[in-house]
């Protein structure tokens, strides 16, 4: 299920509309995780205030996404060092992967109603998936 | 037996009464087989599937649509009851129709994004998806428990 250059082509285009709200969007995405999902709170253990406004690590996820945007041709090149962080400081079960994917597509829904079509739905999911696996690399 | 709080049955029931089976069913099922199509398997004999477009605009797809999205209807209505009320359901899925399990939740997932892009953030509030996912896990899990 690898990314064609037509499923590249639309996750780069509707993407481009997104990264003007990333920010937003990420945060959204987290805090819904976070509610959603509420074993994701165990990763988070060391914030004092888990409420929905304190998603600024939303930010931060949404920026590595987008950096992978541009760099789709090499996910894995491009996602490293972040599989490193992710796999032997973070130590994130990579099942959670999914479930952060899930509330983006959740808030890209929301946020984009008319854009967020079952084409553009297929390609960001493969996306996601590829960044996800990606990020898996380093685990073992 | 699923404890369901006050707000989580005020948020199921009240999300149920805006949604439009005739439109939500349709786009569900036809996102699932662009999105997974795989599970374009189950239906053969629905006529064209063979592009996007076609399945956005098969008949036998928004129908099917109607009937599976009609049928969370029993789901609410029974709230604290799901698995006995889909058992014949379930048996009938396994026994009769051969659907790998896992179509359920993704179907459930399709259902949501959809729900999510009719009613935006104000009303799909992570609160109300928290509630509404809950919900379709337990019919999920519901449609699979007679397999066998």
């Amino acid at each position: 299920m690898s990314l064609s250059a037509k499923d590249k082509e639309i996750v780069k285009a509707f993407w481009a509309k997104v990264s003007g709200r990333a920010d937003n969007i990420g945060g959204d995405a987290v805090a819904r995780m976070l509610t959603v999902y509420p074993q994701t709170k165990t990763y988070f253990s060391h914030w004092k205030d888990l409420s929905p406004s304190s998603a600024p690590h939303g930010a931060t996820v949404m920026a590595a996404v987008t950096d992978a945007v541009s760099k789709i041709d090499d996910l894995i090149g491009a996602l490293l060092s972040l599989s490193e962080l992710h796999a032997f400081t973070l130590r994130v079960d990579p099942a959670n992967f999914k479930v952060l994917s899930h509330n983006l597509l959740v808030v890209l829904s929301t946020t984009f109603p008319n854009d967020f079509t079952p084409e553009v739905h297929v390609a960001i999911d493969k996306f996601l998936t590829a960044v996800a696996l990606a990020l898996s690399e380093k685990y073992r | 037996m699923v404890e369901w709080t006050d707000a989580e049955r005020k948020a199921i029931i009240g999300l149920w009464g805006k949604i439009d089976v005739g439109e939500i069913g349709p786009q569900a099922l036809s996102r699932l087989l662009i999105v997974y199509p795989w599970g374009q398997r189950y239906f053969k004999a629905f006529g064209d599937l063979s592009t996007n477009a076609a399945i956005m605009g098969n008949p036998k797809v928004a129908q099917h649509g109607r009937t599976v999205m009609g049928g969370l209807e029993n789901a609410v209505k029974n709230l604290d009851n799901i698995k006995q009320t889909y058992a014949k359901l379930s048996a009938m899925h396994s026994e009769k129709l051969h659907v790998d399990p896992d179509n359920f939740r993704v179907l459930a997932e399709c259902i949501s994004l959809c729900v999510a892009a009719k009613f935006g953030p104000s009303v799909f509030t992570a609160e109300v998806q928290e509630a509404w996912q809950k919900f379709l896990s337990v019919v999920v899990s519901a449609l699979g428990r007679q397999y066998h």
